[in-house]
């Protein structure tokens, strides 16, 4: 498996609905068009949340796994 | 208030209708709430839309009505108004996001303390950090003209970064643009 390491890194573990997909919209927002960032998260809804968001927003989610409860998607800036 | 002067000329009247921008056939999108409500649960469920919104890159308005307006009154500014009874009102409803009421279980404070309390224990952002996450975003929260001119609120009252006051027509043509409503 690949591990792709991001440009940018969100720990998110511990926050709720909405704070992770908010944290990371943000730190999108500073990286240029092809950079990724990478997230931690521990809430079980942002499996789909972040599905959801990189539908809407366009920026890919290139890697998602789970290890011990704690998340971790890689999203590539549109 | 200024009043168009432009006077209406034969010509004027018989012109003819300038083709319709491309702009105005695609609509724009994005989503416009109406917060009408100034409940601390609906002000917290208006707050986590508005900024998940914003994180998801859709153009937001919140236009903030009557009992939400009272929620975007600077934190501190205790009394509004300026006569007797605009000034009765904002003592009997403390205006402040920090100063909201549950509609239901409020018992004297200990329901939003509790509420305020399982969030923390919860790490859910509270409203006041929430509409900071939904400002940086780009959400824009817009006061309603009249419920200013009723209550006697001043631009001043209102916390910064909001947009300009408006009314009902502003917000129906956000909806004409394509703008998904919602009434909170």
């Amino acid at each position: 498996m690949s591990m792709v390491i991001g440009d940018a890194k969100v720990d998110a573990r511990g926050l709720n609905c909405p704070m992770p997909i908010v944290k990371t919209a943000q730190a999108v927002k500073a990286l240029a068009s092809g950079q990724t960032v990478e997230v931690l998260a521990t809430d079980p809804g942002s499996v789909k949340d972040f599905a959801a968001w990189s539908k809407s927003t366009g920026n890919e989610l290139v890697e998602q796994s789970v290890d011990g409860g704690v998340y971790r998607f890689v999203m590539r800036k549109k | 208030m200024a009043i168009a002067e432009a006077p209406v000329t034969p010509e004027a009247v018989t012109a003819p209708v300038p083709a319709l921008e491309p702009e105005a056939e695609t609509p724009t999108g994005g989503l416009a709430i109406i917060l009408y409500s100034g409940d601390l649960e609906k002000t917290w469920a208006a707050m986590i839309l508005a900024s998940t919104a914003g994180a998801m890159g859709t153009p937001t308005k919140v236009f903030v009505t009557f009992w939400g307006l009272q929620t975007f009154v600077k934190p501190g500014k205790r009394i509004t108004g300026e006569n007797w009874m605009q000034k009765m009102m904002s003592a009997m409803q403390r205006p402040g996001i920090a100063h909201r009421k549950l509609s239901k279980m409020n018992f004297l404070g200990m329901g939003p303390w509790m509420m305020r309390q399982l969030a923390k224990q919860y790490n859910v952002a509270s409203p006041a950090e929430l509409m900071e996450m939904a400002t940086l975003m780009g959400v824009e929260f817009v006061p309603c003209q009249m419920t200013m001119d009723m209550f006697g609120i001043k631009r001043e009252d209102l916390m910064d970064g909001m947009g300009e006051p408006v009314g009902a027509a502003t917000y129906l043509g956000y909806v004409d643009d394509g703008a998904k409503p919602l009434f909170i």
